[in-house]
């Protein structure tokens, strides 16, 4: 494990939706700080900065994760996905995307790219989950808009059409 | 698919807002660049309830890396002025500590360096040299003239009190067969989005103006407390916001006093100041709701018939009265009947000072405190006259026919059936059988409980009724405020394509989704035609002081401006139109993207080609049929002043809401878990189901938050005890039922559109309908929120001494 210095600033570099990224941090910048302000990715937002409301969860390494509870520093040489890279083209919505559309399981979207981080992850993992299931794993997440219903009805409907596409694949 | 009508206006149609927002490509405040040099700011704030501050050192911190500047209430008060306060009393206003600390987490000094982590690190080297004072926390220890006054030129704690007086209800209480009385404690809380507040603030010292873009929602009479308190007219204020926010709920007109505050300090530094509230900052000292201890009384007949209330109102507003309080006392103050005809009304409304943070707007504004204390007080009465709470709101409820009705305090009810709202609930919902399912739980032994409330959801504020607060004298002589201009722009551009300009600032609900709908309807166009903008400008758009975002003010007024406007736009077009296809103007039908003679949709024009014209041949367009832009103000008449006799229309739409549940309360663990709850609604025309859906489950989930987990609490020397979402929870998805949403439409005959709002209903009738149900399981005859497992354990294990206890 490199050392490194307080006060210095640290090249930083991984892989993220896919590209190499690369940027300077000292030790104590957060991850969302990195991810927002030094390579401008803003889809990933941060609501409060102590782990509770999910807000900021990404994918590292294949695993959801908070990015204000994360370093920077700790991410160098990871994988890392961001809402940024959930859409497989530009001016396209993945399969969980239109659901949410669909459903209106947003209404301000700020809380919504973590939850999109969370299911999508989820629901690769657990193709066929039932609400009740849903509801304990969502329970990470903080949404003050919605209410949760149409979230919840947001991802069954998804889980639905990825295993239907899944079979025809 | 008609070409005529309302097309697109009623359906679920998915919102232009979405994409953006699921791709992450919002634009909320800290997604935007700033300019070159733009400076951070980081907020040092009070440890203390309530504190002299004998000397502040900033030397050190002066001198620290990366800083530019620190400010604290010398600069302030030497560059600003106190922000207005809304009640005739001999107190101030800074958005800063002035010599005195009054709640814990008041701002005393702000540092602004070069990025926000050094900023935060020089604040370790600010030294406060504070003299701690006794804290006042309890509002009821602020009556007492012994307590300490936090503001020592009102000499007490009680801002304001005044007394009201409707009907005859000293002689109607004195005549009553029963009299029965409730005393509620309404806890602080606050809907708390997940977006905190933001701003960048400049100052331009050539102009002695202020350029300001914030995620502040209104309402934009603040703008002129913020300009006067900046010492500049209001066209040196220019309040922008973000095309995104994220959530509000009332929450964010919080946000002005760091505007003023932010101003400040970038005028000191010289150079723009960006801050981000963080969310310990947010639950700490941002805004509350206010918490409110009231005792109702009600003269009843034997038959459940209620002839007069006595409302008793002790309002917190905490260390301030900062505008637009005391607005949330006095919001529902045309409404003190609820859904009921009761033609006796006395009122008596204290608002005290207190050592917590300052409240303001929050979803359901003076909604929730009133009907928490009316609704329980209606199920008392069943309770005591041994009826059925039921039966006890049927005697009571305004009758169909009635309508419009004036209630005693002076709102117009404008719409409604609510007896027959509440029957389709009740068979819809399927009443009789939870309440075979509530006989069932208990003859197992269950603790088992329904809860009902009724309640009607006022909507679109009327600017004039917080002026009730002044006595008819004072009011003459500050001369008489009303109305609610609401305002919306349409225009055309050179290819004939069509924008929407309003001054709504959306918090996240989807107002340029619907102001599409609405405009495409108007000119036979699809949604995606029309292009929204809602980012809003105050020096180049269109707006009042009753713009913004609040008091579910959209549907009703903004959306119906919109109709209005774009009705303009298509009788000058149509005016135009008649001429080239030869038939009169009001042979004229916009359709699918034509302009085209009714009956014969070969002569047409092509929509885009008609709407060009006054800009590239106005030559050829008669002078009154200039159709280039058309912007209405649009305030309903109905919002009158109060009245001598103190009677207020306070707001210009009633929605209707009867709800019922049953919930299931815990023999261990005292848990209160919803089994079945139904909301039925009458918010007049439906413009969007999906949203309006939205609006009921998400402002249903806040509202169960504020019955069973969150408050902001103090300790009794007025420490913070709520500071983290680990102290102040949020209910998740483990904890909120999906509720039935049930409808009737009665539209309002007083909006454009008869649309009503429809965005605080449940935060006014959910808490207090569970409060009913756990009241009834549990057989309370008192109960306050939030009713945590702790608290009604401890109702049940009293009852029942524990098996271990010898």
């Amino acid at each position: 494990m490199p050392r490194l210095s307080a006060d210095a600033r640290h090249r930083i570099r991984f892989e993220l939706n896919g590209h190499t990224v690369e940027g300077d941090a000292e030790p104590r910048m957060l991850l969302t700080d990195f991810l927002r302000h030094t390579l401008g990715m803003t889809g990933t937002h941060v609501g409060c900065e102590h782990g509770v409301c999910g807000a900021c969860t990404v994918e590292i390494d294949g695993v959801p994760a908070r990015a204000c509870l994360t370093l920077a520093v700790q991410a160098d040489g990871a994988r890392i996905r961001t809402v940024e890279g959930l859409a497989p083209a530009p001016r396209r919505l993945s399969v969980l995307q239109e659901a949410f559309r669909r459903h209106h399981a947003l209404q301000c979207g700020f809380c919504t790219a973590g939850i999109l981080m969370s299911l999508d992850h989820y629901l690769r993992h657990h193709p066929d989950p039932g609400e009740a299931d849903l509801r304990e794993f969502l329970s990470g997440h903080l949404c003050r808009c919605t209410g949760y219903a149409p979230i919840l009805a947001a991802a069954l409907d998804a889980a639905a059409k990825l295993r239907e596409a899944s079979a025809h694949a | 698919m008609t070409a005529t009508g309302n097309r697109w206006c009623g359906q679920s149609v998915e919102r232009v807002e979405d994409a953006a927002l699921l791709t992450g490509h919002g634009r909320f405040i800290d997604d935007l660049g700033v300019r070159p040099g733009t400076l951070h700011a980081a907020i040092l704030r009070s440890p203390h309830a309530h504190a002299k501050i004998r000397a502040i050192d900033v030397t050190a911190a002066r001198k620290a890396p990366g800083v530019a500047a620190v400010i604290t209430g010398a600069e302030v008060t030497a560059l600003s002025a106190s922000l207005v306060v809304g009640v005739r009393a001999p107190i101030e206003c800074w958005p800063i500590a002035v010599e005195r600390v009054r709640y814990t987490g008041e701002p005393v000094a702000v540092v602004v360096a070069t990025d926000r982590y050094l900023a935060e690190d020089a604040l370790e080297f600010i030294e406060v040299d504070y003299d701690p004072l006794p804290a006042v926390v309890d509002p009821l220890d602020a009556l007492d003239p012994k307590q300490p006054a936090l503001h020592e030129g009102l000499g007490g704690n009680v801002a304001s009190e005044r007394a009201f007086r409707y009907g005859d209800p000293e002689r109607v209480f004195a005549d009553a067969p029963h009299r029965v009385s409730v005393t509620i404690r309404y806890p602080r809380n606050s809907c708390t989005p997940i977006e905190t507040y933001g701003l960048v603030a400049e100052y331009d010292a050539g102009e002695d103006a202020y350029d300001v873009l914030a995620n502040f929602m209104g309402p934009f009479s603040l703008h002129a407390v913020m300009a006067r308190a900046l010492k500049v007219p209001g066209n040196r204020l220019r309040l922008r916001t973000p095309p995104d926010s994220g959530g509000s709920f009332g929450v964010k007109q919080g946000v002005f006093p760091y505007i003023v505050l932010m101003g400040i300090a970038a005028r000191v530094a010289g150079r723009p100041v960006k801050w981000i509230e963080d969310r310990l900052e947010h639950l700490a000292a941002s805004v509350s709701a206010t918490n409110r201890v009231t005792t109702i009384e009600a003269a009843v007949d034997a038959d459940g018939r209620v002839r007069a209330l006595a409302w008793d109102q002790l309002e917190d507003v905490g260390a301030h009265i900062r505008a637009p309080e005391p607005a949330t006392l006095y919001r529902m103050h045309g409404n003190l009947t609820g859904a009921y005809d009761i033609r006796h009304v006395s009122v008596r409304n204290r608002v005290v000072l207190t050592n917590k943070t300052p409240t303001g707007l929050n979803r359901g504004f003076g909604g929730p405190q009133m009907y928490y204390a009316l609704e329980r007080l209606m199920q008392r009465i069943a309770v005591e006259l041994g009826l059925d709470p039921l039966d006890v709101i049927r005697k009571n409820l305004v009758p169909s026919g009635a309508f419009p009705y004036r209630t005693a305090t002076g709102a117009t009810l404008d719409s409604g059936e609510y007896a027959k709202a509440l029957e389709i609930a009740l068979a819809d919902g399927g009443f009789a059988e939870l309440r075979e399912r509530q006989k069932a739980a208990r003859a197992q032994g269950r603790i088992y409980g329904i809860g009902l409330t009724a309640a009607v959801e006022p909507s679109v504020s009327n600017m004039g009724y917080i002026t009730t607060v002044l006595t008819p004298e004072e009011r003459r002589k500050a001369g008489p405020k009303n109305g609610a201009q609401a305002t919306a722009t349409v225009s055309l551009d050179p290819l004939g394509g069509v924008s929407v300009h309003t001054a709504s600032v959306p918090q996240g609900q989807g107002h340029r989704t619907v102001l599409a709908q609405i405009v495409a309807d108007a000119l036979g166009l699809k949604p995606s035609d029309i292009r929204v903008v809602a980012d809003f400008d105050s020096a180049k758009d269109a707006w009042s002081i009753a713009s913004g975002n609040y008091s579910s003010r959209f549907a009703a007024a903004v959306g119906g401006a919109a109709h209005l406007a774009a009705g303009k736009i298509k009788a000058k077009l149509a005016r135009s139109a008649a001429a080239q296809l030869n038939v009169a103007a009001q042979d004229v039908e916009f359709a699918d993207g034509r302009v085209r003679a009714r009956g014969n949709p070969d002569n047409a024009i092509p929509f885009s080609r008609l709407a060009a014209a006054s800009h590239w041949s106005p030559g050829l367009v008669a002078e009154e049929n200039q159709a280039l832009s058309e912007t209405v103000f649009w305030t309903p008449p109905e919002l009158t002043p109060p009245t001598e006799k103190d009677e207020i229309n306070s707001s210009l739409c009633h929605g209707f809401i009867f709800d019922f549940c049953g919930v299931e309360v815990d023999r261990v663990t005292g848990a209160v878990r919803i089994d079945k709850y139904v909301t039925m609604h009458d918010c007049g025309r439906v413009l969007h189901p999906g949203m309006v859906a939205g609006q009921i489950t998400g402002g249903f989930a806040q509202a169960l938050g504020a019955a069973l987990y969150e408050e902001y609490a103090y300790s009794p020397d007025g420490a913070f005890l709520s500071g983290t979402f680990a102290d102040y929870l949020l209910p998740t998805t483990t904890e909120v039922p999906t509720p039935v949403i049930l409808h009737i439409e009665t539209p309002s005959p007083y909006t454009p559109l008869g649309a009503k709002g429809v965005g605080e209903g449940n935060c006014m009738s959910t808490p207090v309908c569970i409060a009913n149900a756990v009241a009834d399981a549990l057989g309370l005859a008192s109960v306050d929120l939030p009713m945590t497992p702790a608290k009604l354990a401890a109702h049940i294990h009293a009852e029942q001494p524990t098996r271990g206890r010898k």
